[in-house]
């Protein structure tokens, strides 16, 4: 059994995973091992389904779920574990070490990969039925593959939309882009531009005091994400199978328009980048920023909160020379390894993951399916908030670009976080962050990969 | 040297201990005045101190949709007992790790102040396999159980502080005056060291009430988690937020604690002075 650390995915250092290690066996040695199988006398199957599902009507679809699971297999019960995002990832391997991690697991693609790797997911390869294994396009398969195993079905997904104020932005000459002809980043660039009066001046008609709020708290998944409609990959996989870091100009174009927006136009707030999405909304309602690149669930907030009469529109994100595609890392649904019900897990997700199941998931989440046949439901494709725009953008979706590889989450907070955000304040040009991204990352993913 | 200050002086020690105590009430306030704000309110680029619309539709909602009260009953058990216990096996500790001046003693100290150098996720793995063969895996006496061993290092130097603070000379004069050992420690050690012991509680009771991530590993079961673990549930990924009923759950949480400083607040004061006068 390997060993992981409980700091992230992939960040052990060797010393550190030699403690937990010996604190591991130690604690066996200490104690003795002994664990159930889920399995009662009369042979009924219990299986422990954790879910991260948060908002209200999310979590009563997934209780719903599972209680007609229940009324209709009463030989393979399932229980309802209420989980919770905050921590998921050191909870979960503590969980895996102490051999009592449940037997389905909800979590999000991108942090399955030090999981997979460390043996306590089960490979679902052989085991989904055709008819789910079908469902889903093969680039979301993408997401949850390492190595030559399947560790997880990636079942809701979210897009980066442009939420937008709809009178601002048809009160001004900026043209509205729809899902078939979506802004180029030079034409995103010019119409955010033609949509800010400016700090502090009162806009005109069509003007906010900013074009748009760029919330960038955390700014490596939207630019690696965003970065791919214009090409960007920054993690190279080579014939011996090892990762490096390049930056090339199609990596640098997206984080350019933002740097060129804060800093040179002064069309997007630079007050905004140490923020997260929910913090720009006030200011959104109150007409100071004309729009937001928000992910596509925050479309429930911006219902509940946003004052009477205002009005708001989804618009696709800006396309590149690779369209209007982006990366995504979907929620997933995997099963442990160490549950000896495999079978049974896999058809209560084959049953949570039927179409019908997959749209009401998807609608309590304000999420999108990964399944074609979930994808295609008629009440997806409305125009009402937005719905339509977001199932036409899921064609376009495909892996986070750093999905698998092993090293990322510490790449991610010593170098590219910091990196991105001297960046996009002005601290630091283009050539140091080139610099630190790829001189500094190569240091840290090869300390993974020897 | 006169402990007398001028007028202009004690006037700015209070301005900055105003200034001290606003800064602390900010966030309380704020999380109160969210609290009871309808959620378009939560939305305003102009947000007030008091709500143009005061509802109790966050509380009803945060109600609804998690059991708080089942909750908060785990969260004051396993406080309570917890720092109960930790006071009840720190104080001899400290008493003889304080009065005995042996290596024994400086060594144990050193390791009391080394063992609180550990992080968490060191422990929680073999914490969590012991705790699992023990069957007390998803019970809350394995969660007291591991607040007292979290808390009971710092307890323990708290409370050495406190026992030094007494002077050995009047246990030696309630000696003379013909006090045996258990006499003298109950009346007079133990008037002088009861503040001690009371902050001591609380503060191993705060540590409990507040911890979140072995509540959050050692708890399965919905019926057993504490506060802490049922606030998260107000939250998504990438922290979006359910604003209004998590800051009105998280209002909630924070009365049984103000409750229970009121208490011992009043306590520590009495005990102080039932120390301080040699009766």
């Amino acid at each position: 059994m390997r060993t992981r650390s409980l700091t992230g995915a992939g960040t052990h250092t060797g010393t550190g995973a030699r403690l937990v290690a010996a604190a591991a066996a130690l604690g066996l040695l200490l104690t003795g091992c002994s664990g159930g199988d889920g399995e009662s006398s009369d042979g009924r199957i219990t299986l422990r389904f954790q879910s991260l599902a948060w908002q209200d009507e999310s979590v009563q679809v997934n209780k719903e779920l599972v209680k007609e699971w229940n009324a209709a297999h009463p030989d393979v019960r399932v229980e309802y574990v209420q989980g919770s995002w905050d921590s998921v990832h050191d909870q979960l391997l503590t969980s895996f070490e102490g051999g009592e991690a449940p037997d389905i697991i909800h979590d999000a693609s991108d942090d399955l990969a030090d999981f997979a790797y460390g043996g306590y997911l089960a490979d679902l390869d052989g085991l989904l039925p055709d008819r789910l294994r079908r469902d889903i396009p093969e680039r979301s398969w993408e997401t949850a593959e390492f190595g030559d195993g399947v560790y997880g079905v990636p079942f809701l997904q979210e897009p980066r939309v442009l939420i937008a104020n709809k009178k601002i932005l048809e009160a001004s000459d900026a043209r509205i882009p729809t899902v078939e002809k979506p802004w180029t980043w030079a034409e995103f660039r010019s119409a955010t531009k033609e949509l800010t009066a400016g700090e502090g001046r009162k806009p005109a008609a069509g003007q906010a005091e900013y074009g748009v709020a760029w919330p960038l708290k955390d700014p490596v998944s939207a630019t690696l994400n965003l970065s791919r409609s214009t090409g960007g990959q920054l993690f190279h996989r080579g014939a011996d199978d090892k990762v490096t870091i390049r930056y090339t100009e199609a990596d640098a174009e997206v984080p350019a328009v933002i740097h060129d927006q804060v800093n040179s136009d002064g069309s997007a707030s630079g007050a905004t980048l140490g923020m997260g999405g929910s913090d720009t909304l006030p200011g959104f309602f109150g007409g100071k920023y004309a729009m937001v690149p928000l992910g596509f669930s925050y479309r429930q907030q911006i219902i509940q909160q946003a004052p009477k009469g205002f009005e708001w529109t989804v618009l696709p994100a800006p396309a590149g020379a690779d369209g209007a595609t982006q990366g995504v890392s979907p929620q997933t649904l995997s099963v442990s390894e160490d549950t000896p019900h495999k079978k049974e897990a896999v058809a209560f997700i084959d049953f949570l993951l039927q179409p019908e199941n997959m749209v009401r998931l998807a609608q309590g989440d304000w999420m999108l399916p990964t399944g074609t046949a979930a994808l295609a439901d008629p009440s997806l494709h409305t125009a009402k908030h937005g719905w339509g725009t977001g199932a036409a953008l899921a064609r376009e979706l495909l892996p986070a670009p750093a999905q698998s590889v092993r090293g990322y989450p510490e790449w991610k907070d010593k170098v590219a976080t910091p990196a991105l955000q001297e960046y996009y304040s002005g601290a630091i040009d283009r050539a140091e962050l080139e610099k630190r991204l790829v001189k500094d990352g190569n240091l840290v993913l090869a300390r993974y990969q020897r | 040297m006169s402990l007398r200050t001028s007028r202009p002086a004690r006037a700015g020690q209070y301005l900055a201990l105003l200034c001290y105590l606003v800064f602390l009430a900010f966030p309380f306030v704020w999380l109160i005045s969210t609290a009871f704000k309808p959620a378009r309110e939560l939305g305003s680029l102009h947000p007030t101190w008091i709500p143009d619309s005061p509802t109790l539709e966050n509380l009803r909602q945060a109600f609804d949709e998690q059991p708080l009260l089942r909750a908060a009953g785990n969260s004051l058990t396993v406080a309570l007992s917890a720092a109960l216990i930790a006071v009840v096996i720190a104080t001899p500790m400290a008493y003889v790790m304080a009065r005995q001046r042996s290596r024994l003693a400086t060594a144990a100290t050193g390791w009391v102040v080394v063992s609180q150098a550990f992080p968490f996720v060191l422990v929680i793995i073999p914490l969590f396999l012991m705790l699992k063969n023990l069957h007390l895996i998803n019970s809350l006496l394995g969660l007291i159980m591991v607040y007292v061993v979290w808390s009971l290092p710092f307890a323990l130097w708290m409370l050495v502080g406190y026992v030094r603070a007494v002077p050995a000379e009047l246990e030696e004069a309630a000696a003379v005056d013909g006090a045996g050992r258990l006499r003298t420690l109950v009346s007079v050690t133990a008037p002088l060291l009861a503040p001690g012991i009371v902050a001591t509680a609380m503060f191993a009771f705060i540590t409990a009430w507040n911890e979140f991530f072995f509540a959050l590993v050692l708890l399965k079961s919905p019926e057993k988690q504490t506060l802490p673990v049922i606030l998260t549930h107000f939250l998504g990924a990438e922290g979006v937020a359910d604003l209004g009923p998590l800051a009105a759950a998280a209002f909630l949480a924070t009365i049984p604690s103000l409750v229970i400083f009121a208490i011992i607040q009043r306590r520590i004061t009495g005990g102080m002075l039932a120390g301080a006068v040699k009766t």
